[in-house]
């Protein structure tokens, strides 16, 4: 029972208070600019020459006003939001007109959530383990090699390590492709997989650097203080195995901190696979954002806005809520 | 006054020599200032005017880093998107950090009701991705867009670790025994903060302040890829973009795109550097052993 009062419901409370005050921003924000989201779009129109009546405008401004939820009172206009917000209806997108943004955005979803969690993932679990290691072997030589390595690769922007890494080996050393997902129609064939991978190569390789960077010099820091425990020289003098040591009583204790950093850092790992997608043109989430962005395409905006708030808030309580399964202190409570 | 003059020199030069990381990075650091705020006013021209040097010429003695083909000078304009870049991170970075101390602050001595209300909202701004919201936020405002107004929006979305960190900072200072002492000597509690917990909390600002700069130049660069930086100002992000846009990698003018994207590499390395050293040495544990150290030499000298 205990778990469940002191752990779990402060977790539930906080991830509905994230969706609240994420979608109320969302909300909040379009509205204190002066830009009209619906003058823009009749300015799309009309500025082709074509010519439409008064009257058939007048017309059209209204439908425009009730797609984008811009009728009524701001407090109709906030509650309309939100339902449209959880039933996932965020009208059409505007540069592909009769699509739904919503639409657009579920084809788009797959492609990020692979990039995303291959490349998490491998730069969690690489991370910590070397990290783990060249911690406890601090005063070693490679171990000292590899946190310059990390400290030098770490501070850079995922923007700049996507840039270098696509000019280095697409253009210098032209060994993968330039843009896009894959060459194929998507099916279980063994040359789909492969050039799946193929292509989703070098993003996943830059979001694994710079991933990798910030896992190996956190867990460092931790594993620099465990191993001076005394439960781990406890260990050493009873002769235990060096491995055992390592794995089971120092990275083992260190790593618990570092599944909260996950759930910590979800979100700028999610922005940081947008950059990614928007640099290798990867046609996931945030190459939609890209091209909505530069075609101002105010729904698709919304509906992407809105959805990463939702869907990075809920991998964090999903991993907050699995957290109770491995550390020990609050199992056992 | 000298003698005090001197004594801060001094101390500042013990600092300089702690850690051989110290000096290098301290010293990119001042190249990085010198380049962006000294060197920059020396511009024979406006760098960000357009066709005043012949285009796409390679880097000479006449044009130190090459041209581009909307004709301005690379290494000038340089200048001008450092100093520019910098600008944004300092205000940035001071305003997320002050929002965010203040509320830690207040969140640690203050507990109840509003420590849960602001740790609601500053854990809602670390969970949430922000670039989305960044991008949102700049499409709304990219007309009248400045340097001031960039670092001023990143720093409303990123106030949220440091109300965490100063809050856990304040806590466990809070029930220090030095806290009671003081308090029962009749010190106000504003003046414990002052004298007190400055000395502990120091590192950490000194620190964060760097190595936030450095966050707040990285967003700059990402947003100016999706071309909502303010693209008519030169900064590290908009000389890239521009770059970008002119196919400047598959044209072979190399010196535009590397010019700015090597300059964030440099800075960031170098502010991370400083930022980590200035964090070592200022550590209350670290320089108390230094004290310990240093006496002990004098001692047996």
């Amino acid at each position: 029972m205990g778990v469940i009062t002191e752990y779990i419901i402060p977790r539930i409370i906080t991830y509905l208070a994230v969706i609240f005050i994420g979608i109320t921003i969302c909300f909040v924000l379009p509205r204190l600019t002066p830009l009209d989201p619906v003058l823009l779009a009749i300015n799309r129109f009309t500025e082709y020459g074509q010519y439409y009546d008064p009257e058939s405008l007048e017309k059209m401004v209204e439908t425009m006003k009730e797609l984008y939820g811009l009728k009524g009172s701001i407090l109709e206009q906030y509650v309309n939001f939100l339902r449209r917000a959880f039933t996932g209806d965020f009208g059409p997108s505007l540069v592909n007109f009769p699509i739904p943004a919503t639409y657009l955005l579920s084809k788009a979803l797959p492609w990020t959530i692979g990039l995303l969690s291959l490349s998490t993932v491998v730069s969690w679990v690489v991370g910590n383990f070397i990290g783990g290691v060249a911690g406890y072997f601090s005063e070693k030589r490679w171990a000292k090699t590899l946190s310059v390595f990390a400290t030098s690769v770490y501070p850079v922007p995922y923007y700049i390590m996507a840039l270098l890494l696509m000019i280095l080996l697409t253009y210098m050393i032209p060994i993968f492709p330039t843009y896009g997902a894959t060459s194929l129609q998507p099916s279980l064939s063994l040359a789909f997989i492969s050039d799946y991978f193929y292509h989703a190569a070098l993003p996943t390789v830059s979001l694994i650097l710079v991933g990798y960077g910030w896992w190996f010099l956190s867990i460092r820091n931790i594993v620099l203080h465990t191993r001076q425990e005394g439960y781990v020289h406890y260990a050493q003098i009873m002769g235990l195995p060096k491995r055992t040591v390592l794995l089971r009583y120092v990275i083992r204790n260190s790593l618990l901190p570092q599944v909260t950093g996950l759930s910590i850092a979800l979100g700028g790992i999610f922005s940081g696979a947008l950059i990614t997608e928007a640099v290798f043109s990867y046609p996931g989430v945030g190459y939609l954002l890209l091209s909505s962005v530069t075609n101002g395409d105010f729904n698709l905006m919304m509906a992407i806005v809105t959805y990463s708030i939702l869907a990075v808030a809920t991998s964090t309580l999903i991993l907050d809520l699995v957290y109770p399964l491995i550390d020990p202190r609050i199992r056992y409570k | 006054m000298s003698s005090r003059i001197k004594h801060y020199i001094n101390r500042f030069e013990i600092f300089l020599r702690h850690r051989t990381s110290i000096t290098i990075s301290f010293t990119m650091v001042m190249a990085i200032l010198v380049l962006g705020f000294v060197v920059s006013n020396f511009a024979p021209f406006d760098p960000r005017r357009w066709n005043v040097v012949p285009r796409d010429q390679p880097p000479s003695q006449k044009y130190l880093l090459g041209t581009t083909t909307l004709g301005q000078d690379v290494f000038w304009l340089l200048t001008y998107s450092i100093r520019n870049s910098i600008i944004l991170g300092v205000v940035g970075s001071v305003v997320g950090l002050a929002i965010g101390g203040l509320l830690g602050l207040i969140a640690g001595y203050k507990g109840g009701l509003t420590e849960k209300i602001i740790l609601v909202f500053a854990d809602t701004f670390i969970v949430i991705p922000g670039l989305p919201i960044l991008i949102l936020l700049s499409t709304m405002v990219k007309k009248q867009l400045n340097m001031v107004l960039l670092g001023l929006i990143i720093a409303s979305l990123t106030w949220g670790m440091p109300v965490r960190n100063v809050r856990s900072m304040v806590l466990s200072l809070r029930e220090r025994e030095f806290t009671y002492t003081s308090l029962f000597s009749g010190f106000k509690i504003f003046n414990v903060i002052l004298s007190e917990y400055t000395p502990h909390i120091l590192p950490w600002v000194a620190a964060s302040f760097i190595s936030r700069i450095n966050m707040a130049i990285g967003m700059e660069v990402t947003l100016a890829v999706f071309g909502l930086s303010s693209l008519g100002e030169a900064t590290l992000g908009t000389m890239i973009y521009w770059a970008l846009q002119y196919q400047s990698v598959l044209r072979g003018l190399w010196w535009w795109i590397f010019a700015p994207v090597g300059t964030v590499v440099f800075i960031v390395l170098s502010f991370y550097m400083l930022s980590g050293g200035v964090a070592e040495y200022l550590n209350p544990r670290t320089r108390l052993y230094r004290i310990v150290t240093k006496e002990e030499v004098e001692e047996s000298e």
